[in-house]
């Protein structure tokens, strides 16, 4: 941190009233968001406080084995919050679990291998981090989409089926655009990537004293992880929770929407 | 042993009955006309012919075996449903002509779509037409000949001829008459009450789930 200016409590609190911004056009537009705008800044403050303390520890506990634990279970937080925004997709937490870990495994492992980050704490934990809520967000989306096209395109499939079609053929499409749904807006940030916005990643590194050219590097590896971890996780969720949506005898069933 | 057997047939779904208690039997090469007012159960009776639901109570079973013992994919090869509003998917009539051929592994035989082509009295030029472009009368008539390209034993029709104007309900209707001719066994839901009666040798009537009367008119 050899550039950058600390921030004073004092600072932040004033920052806070930027919170009031948000609560004024709640109210003033009706939107009656004002309970889940509290309720999620509070948290934010919580979680990162206690998140900047655990680090702080586990930064300095330099066990691979506890290293490992900790992506776990930022895994599964992350595969319980998708599983909740997925309610119509059976086993939407296993399905989850599996998709993101194997999503961040493999994109991680590519990392290691290649010498970018090594597995150690301050490097695996953020970067896994990124990763894991990304994958998180892309499973969200592709179920949303998932049971909303079975629910719509009822018709098509059950034409499908009608004609003598297994149930992937017949649900060939919904899985392909709810992989795409999953996928787009990581695909469309790193389209716009330093022209719409400096990313977080980036941004950070800038105003902790990082060079622009070597905060870039960073942003370019970042940008290939996301990207690979929303495929992989997209793809592994989708085609594991289509069949949810049929029963043994191939017939689609009324599932419960999100 | 009866080629289509209903026994003791139900189907109700979470917040109302649908089919109740129907018992009956359809001989192969029979020409059923299915009548009834709007909401009485006609829908899911065809859609519990070709398995694409199961009944909540009693038995379905085609030459004297229990549907639910069927492969479902290779059932519903055997008994083809038309629905309603016809559904062509993809952007040209090929892809939808392609599809049976596809869910067989076998390579599109065009040849074969032509001669259904001319049975529709349609011209050979269609495989190629987009989707959009063509008029209900035409759709209906693509997604027939879909799901006749495999001579299915049994053809679940469902107001097939509902959004049809008199020329095209002519054609469809003198195909099915042929086809039963061949011997296909036909299921017709029909509003008409003169098609119900025009080539059908049994009327099955069914009113708020029930089988009302079936009828052998031939």
């Amino acid at each position: 941190m050899n550039g950058s200016t600390p921030i004073h409590v004092t600072s932040l609190l004033i920052a806070s009233s930027l919170v009031f911004v948000t609560l004024f056009f709640s109210y003033w537009q009706k939107l009656k968001l004002e309970k889940e705008t509290i309720i999620s800044v509070v948290r934010a403050v919580i979680q990162l406080v206690a998140v900047g303390y655990v680090l702080n520890f586990v930064f300095g506990y330099k066990n691979p084995a506890f290293t490992t634990l900790l992506l776990l279970f930022m895994t599964f937080n992350a595969s319980y919050n998708a599983a909740k925004r997925g309610r119509a997709i059976k086993r939407g937490l296993s399905i989850s679990f599996l998709s993101i870990a194997v999503g961040t495994l493999v994109t991680l492992m590519i990392l290691i291998l290649s010498g970018i980050i090594r597995y150690e704490p301050y490097q695996i934990i953020p970067i896994g981090g990124m990763i894991i809520s990304n994958s998180m967000v892309a499973l969200g989306l592709c179920y949303k989409q998932m049971a909303a096209d079975f629910k719509n395109k009822r018709e098509e499939i059950e034409t499908k089926l009608a004609l003598g079609a297994d149930i992937l053929l017949s649900s060939k499409e919904i899985i392909r655009d709810s992989i795409k749904t999953g996928m787009l807006p990581t695909i469309d940030s790193a389209k716009t990537l330093g022209i719409v916005s400096l990313p977080g990643m980036m941004t950070g590194l800038i105003l902790a004293g990082t060079s622009p050219m070597e905060a870039i590097k960073y942003q370019i590896m970042v940008t290939f992880m996301l990207l690979s971890t929303t495929a992989i996780s997209s793809f592994i969720s989708c085609y594991l929770s289509y069949r949810g949506f049929f029963n043994n005898r191939k017939q689609l069933i009324n599932r419960p929407e999100n | 042993m009866s080629f289509l057997e209903f026994s003791h047939v139900s189907f109700t779904t979470e917040d109302q009955s649908i089919l109740k208690n129907l018992s009956m039997r359809i001989e192969s090469g029979d020409f059923l006309s299915i009548v009834g007012p709007s909401g009485s159960g006609k829908s899911t009776f065809l859609k519990l012919c070709c398995h694409l639901i199961s009944p909540t109570d009693g038995t379905i079973s085609f030459k004297g075996k229990n549907l639910n013992e069927f492969n479902p994919m290779e059932l519903r090869k055997q008994i083809a449903y038309c629905f309603q509003t016809p559904y062509l998917f993809g952007d040209r009539v090929k892809e939808n002509l392609e599809f049976p051929f596809t869910i067989r592994n076998l390579p599109f035989d065009p040849e074969r779509a032509e001669e259904f082509f001319s049975l529709f009295q349609m011209s050979a030029d269609y495989l190629n037409k987009e989707v959009k472009n063509l008029s209900g009368g035409e759709k209906q008539r693509i997604a027939l000949i879909r799901s006749l390209l495999f001579n299915p034993e049994i053809l679940l029709l469902d107001e097939v001829t509902s959004a049809l104007d008199v020329a095209n309900t002519k054609i469809v209707e003198q195909v099915i008459a042929s086809l039963n001719k061949e011997g296909t066994t036909i299921l017709w839901i029909t509003h008409n009450p003169e098609q119900s009666r025009k080539h059908a040798n049994k009327v099955l009537e069914i009113e708020n789930g029930e089988l009302r009367s079936l009828e052998a008119i031939r």
